[in-house]
């Protein structure tokens, strides 16, 4: 087998996550919102910030808050030399636990100094105020050294807070396999190319790291042509968001002839109603200036007007 | 209990990054093939199998779907997975072998951190409310860690960098090691900070690498091992999330786990500590003392395979007992940020 | 050796709905949990450890999320274990939990599966674009519709047997106050004339997308002696085969034939379809009602539709499945499977209410997940299993 550099290529996961806050988390929201800091008070008097939601002493909700100073003194603190992306300053800053007045535990949040010689545990900070909180964590922007000035003003009469929103995005790089390079190598050639496994003999498309039978990995590369058959099929008939193609149309499981597995492609140029399980279709590729490395370079399967394979040659991939 | 051991241990090298697939297939297949070929046993021997693994280090859901097929489950498997480091797959094991139903288990764990970036990505794991949404990435949080002991007297930068020092010693001797060296303690002060009070040396390399072990029943692992490293306790506990309100120089649940699995007259301790600070924390915790002889693999901060990681700590300390070397280990494993939940295996030869 | 016995003490639910905005994810956990509790008439301190079951991460945006739940679930000072084995993970849940009190390590455990599925976009979360990989366009049913279609072919089964299945279900899920969806008076011809989605499956044959959690407290011979009507784990069982292989049976895959067969040899069944009561199966499509039902063993391959079509499996009849409602009417995606591993549990309690079959005495339940590769299923017994 030739050897071959995997390829390899970004995914970006980016979801904004919408969170329902409960009764808790969302008296500490709205606080927020009007620039308040709550805190919930557990069984033994400890006054939690963030409230917990439950006690740990009793597992009991904890239900009876408390408004804490936006001023306290830093716990611990490490330096963030080279912000990362979401942090929340994009200069370098101090993390640190704030145990502000009031509160007994350590609130996490980020200092805005210019170096770590300006942050010491014990020194006194203050919340810097979102101009526009919104109940969220980052309504406090950042903490700053203690001055005499006031924090921004509280805001009063707010609705309470239910829900927030998470944006959540990481950029991971995804890799083929080798085995799977080499078939989307041959699809950019507009070539099938499936792999035979050492120990079963069976025809994988695509080849696989590990036979799914053996735990090897397929070697052996055998072409294959490009028609097939059928063996089962939906018809899709429900629109979707990202669809490319008006419903109805016909999603398949088609059986390369000497592949011995299948795979779920598209079935077109004929009618939905018209597709059959046994009947024999082939490719329809892409212009040859359009191939890429992926399956996509065969835009979908049709009809070749064979008979239909009896349905004893196939019924074992069903 | 029934008395299990461990019987076999492959791992792959531990590398900056490789060029494989983020379900772990082409790191697995040789380890399971490796592993069973050494005890001469073939995969339908084995009685159970568990996994650890993260799908968002893979960065996709479903990764260890893929990764079940290295393991060539046809006949079908008795199979289970946890999204977890694999020394809680092991424990899972470890429990399934005592229920009676299987005598052998093969676990195995494995992880690609190069794929994306490991430090932000853990920040996920924090609390979704108030914490996550700033993105604490891991090394802030051991930071903040390592600055209240400093702060306490407990360790210092000059401590921190003895561990780092002895890390890399040790992992001249271990070929599968990332990182090894023979700096000094001077030398690597005077090396700038990456996170104040952290410095690189203080940290676990990103790293990529899976790692396999077998478990067999009294009966069975005699056959299969000359010297079977026996699991004399294994527990583990987890500890409060509400980083804030938790001390952060003490770790309550390894002192619950090392209790639970009696750590008394341990010779070995393999810490599965990616920050130097979290090997003193837990040294001090656990009681060893100066005749404990502490991560000789070199460790996390030589090579951090995650979710393979605790695996590999187990293994290795079990390698101790089957070549002879040592007569009662401990191995420990860690998940969670700052050290949130611990396993502690004592393992014995017999 | 030989196991210790282990039993069911109590089950939770929480309600299940679209979007379960009123509560946190740990208020969602909690909801189940102490309804659980509650019903084992247990404390946090009688808790030994936890198992927590859920699918992928990504439907949260959280990693490992029983980290940052580990206070509100009372896991704090004890082992904690997160499974994850795709859609039968609520199953495999309950697995794990029982085998911690069968080895003898634990008196009590507390397991808890659940989804929240509201936080995001499940359809998002599962097809996530990955390079090199072709998107089908085919949709949510694309996978599962074509094996269906091989199923109705295989077996011949007349088309309207997926009706009665969905009908069924849902008329019991009017009995069940945590059912998502509430149809009472859902009927095989309003079945047959809902929007046909992916054919050979209806728009009313397919499950809702919903929030929830399904807590258990399992405990030892010893800790049940104090329960009046305790639910015996008389068998578990656990299979996985791969996603694809050449020559793999789709319809009625290897792994959940041999993972039934090893079951009922555990629990001492030679004749499931005489011994089991009352039956919880995971049918997220309606025609995996029939389906399973051969892949159990109920039924002699290719004639499941046959009880069903009969309607020997409603209430009343000679194995009444899925008297909850099923997937069908409620599926968080992580929970559903411990969803069906307590409904059977609750059968043999007593406790299932107004949709309680009479005088059940086993039953059983199933989870399966991925692309029918994994499974789970457990027996559970009004009787000491011997």
């Amino acid at each position: 087998m030739t050897v071959v550099e995997p390829l390899s290529a970004p995914i970006e996961l980016h979801f904004d996550y919408t969170r329902s806050l409960g009764p808790t988390l969302s008296r500490f929201m709205t606080g927020l919102a009007g620039r308040t800091v709550v805190g919930g008070r557990g069984s033994d008097g400890t006054v939690y910030v963030p409230p917990l939601e439950y006690d740990p002493a009793t597992g009991a909700a904890i239900t009876e808050f408390v408004d804490v100073a936006d001023r306290g003194e830093v716990l611990s603190w490490s330096w963030a030399a080279e912000p990362l992306p979401g942090q929340p300053l994009e200069r370098p800053f101090a993390w640190v636990l704030v145990k502000l007045d009031g509160a007994d535990t350590g609130l996490l949040h980020a200092l805005d100094v210019p170096s770590p010689d300006a942050v010491r545990t014990g020194m006194r900070v203050q919340a810097r105020w979102a101009a526009e909180p919104a109940g969220h964590i980052r309504d406090i922007v950042c903490f700053d050294p203690e001055t005499d000035a006031a924090t921004a003003e509280p805001i009063s009469g707010l609705d309470a807070v239910s829900m927030m929103t998470t944006p959540v995005f990481l950029g991971v790089q995804h890799s083929a396999s080798v085995q799977e390079t080499r078939y989307l190598q041959g699809l950019r050639e507009g070539r099938l190319l499936g792999q035979r496994c050492p120990q079963c003999r069976k025809v994988y498309i695509p080849p696989r790291g590990a036979c799914p039978v053996d735990g090897v990995p397929t070697e052996e590369e055998v072409e294959l042509p490009d028609r097939g058959t059928v063996t089962t099929f939906c018809i899709v008939n429900v629109p979707f968001l990202g669809q490319r193609i008006p419903p109805p149309y016909v999603a398949a499981y088609v059986l390369l002839d000497g592949a011995d597995i299948a795979f779920l492609h598209l079935i077109l140029d004929c009618a939905a109603e018209d597709v059959r399980m046994g009947m024999r279709v082939e490719a329809a590729w892409k212009p040859r200036e359009e191939w890429e490395f992926g399956l996509q370079n065969i835009t979908h399967f049709r009809p070749t007007g064979e008979p239909d394979a009896e349905y004893d040659t196939f019924k074992e991939h069903l | 209990m029934r008395d299990v051991a461990v019987v076999g241990f492959a791992q792959s090298r531990q590398v900056r990054r490789t060029t494989g697939t983020t379900n772990g297939v082409e790191m697995l297949v040789p380890l399971i093939t490796g592993a069973l070929g050494e005890l001469g046993i073939a995969k339908g021997d084995i009685g159970f199998w568990c996994s650890g693994s993260s799908d968002y280090l893979a960065g996709r859901a479903f990764s260890f779907v893929s990764a079940v097929d290295a393991t060539g489950p046809v006949p079908p498997i008795n199979e289970s997975h946890v999204e977890m480091d694999a020394a809680w797959a092991l424990y899972e094991a470890w429990i399934k072998i005592q229920t009676g139903d299987v005598d052998t288990a093969l676990i195995y764990g494995f992880g690609k951190s190069s794929a994306g970036n490991l430090r932000r990505t853990l920040a996920l794991q924090l609390d979704p409310y108030v914490l996550a949404p700033l993105w604490p990435d891991s090394i802030a949080i051991a930071g903040l860690q390592a600055q209240l002991g400093i702060d306490q007297g407990k360790w210092s930068e000059q401590a921190m960098a003895e561990v780092a020092v002895r890390s890399r010693r040790d992992a001249e001797t271990n070929p599968n090691a990332q990182l090894s060296g023979s700096k000094d303690v001077d030398s690597l002060l005077a090396e700038p900070y990456l996170a104040q009070p952290l410095r690189r040396h203080d940290c676990a390399p990103v790293t990529d690498g899976a790692a396999v072990v077998v478990l067999a029943a009294e009966g069975r692992a005699r056959d299969l091992a000359e010297r079977p490293a026996w699991i004399s306790g294994i527990a583990h506990a987890v500890d409060s999330a509400h980083l804030g309100a938790r001390d952060l120089t003490t770790s309550p649940s390894t002192v619950i786990a090392a209790q639970r699995a009696g750590i008394d007259g341990v010779e070995l301790a393999e810490l599965y500590t990616p920050f130097t600070h979290q090997e003193l924390l837990l040294r001090s915790e656990l009681g060893l003392g100066d005749g404990v002889r502490i991560t000789p693999s070199g460790g996390a901060l030589a090579g951090n395979p995650m979710f393979a990681g605790g695996l590999v700590r187990i293994g290795e300390a079990a390698r101790q007992i089957s070549d002879g070397a040592a007569g009662r280990v401990l191995a420990h494993a860690t998940s969670g940020p700052a050290l949130q939940q611990n396993l502690v295996c004592v393992m014995e030869g017999r | 050796m030989s196991k210790e016995r282990a039993a069911v003490l109590g089950t939770g639910q929480t309600h299940y709905k679209a979007k379960r905005q009123d509560v946190s994810m740990a208020g969602l956990l909690r909801e189940a949990i102490d309804r659980a509790m509650l019903d084992a008439d247990v404390g946090w301190d009688d808790i030994d450890a936890v198992v927590v079951g859920k699918a992928p991460d990504f439907f949260e945006g959280v990693m490992m999320p029983e980290l940052s739940l580990a206070d509100a679930i009372g896991a704090v000072g004890k082992p904690l274990l997160r499974v994850h084995t795709a859609g039968s993970v609520g199953g495999s849940t309950g697995v794990v939990a029982s085998s911690l009190v069968q080895a003898g390590v634990h008196e009590r455990v507390l397991a808890v599966a659940w989804e929240k599925q509201s936080e995001s976009n499940a359809m998002w979360a599962l097809s996530i674009p990955v390079p090199f990989n072709m998107p089908v366009n085919a949709g949510a049913g694309g996978y599962f519709a074509p094996h269906v279609r091989s199923y109705i072919r295989r077996s011949g089964a007349p088309h309207h047997v997926g009706a009665i299945v969905a009908a069924k279900d849902r008329r019991n899920a009017a009995k069940n106050p945590y059912a998502h969806l509430q149809q009472p008076d859902m009927t095989m011809e309003k079945v047959q004339e809902s929007q046909m989605l992916w054919d050979p499956i209806r728009y009313d044959e397919t499950c809702p997308s919903s929030d929830g959690a399904c807590a258990v407290v399992i405990g030892s011979e010893r800790a049940a002696a104090s329960v009046e009507r305790p639910a015996w784990i008389h068998a578990t069982a656990m299979r996985t085969e791969p996603t694809f292989y050449a020559g793999r049976d789709q319809v009625n895959p290897k792994a959940g034939r041999e993972c039934a067969a090893a079951l009922w040899k555990q629990a001492g069944i030679t004749n499931p379809l005489e011994e089991i009561d009352a039956a919880e199966i995971y049918v997220p499509f309606s025609w995996f009602e029939p389906m399973w039902l051969e892949n159990l063993g109920f039924m002699p391959e290719g004639e499941g539709w046959k009880l069903t079509e009969a309607g020997e499996t409603e209430i009343g009849g000679t194995l009444p499945v899925n008297c909850s409602g099923g997937v069908l009417s409620s599926n968080p995606i992580g929970a559903s499977g411990m969803i069906r591993f307590a409904e059977a549990a609750m059968q043999v309690m007593g406790r299932a209410g107004e949709h309680q079959v009479d005088g059940a005495r086993k039953a059983v339940g199933h989870a399966y997940g991925g692309g029918s590769q994994f499974f789970s299923m457990w027996v559970v017994g009004a009787e000491k299993p011997e």
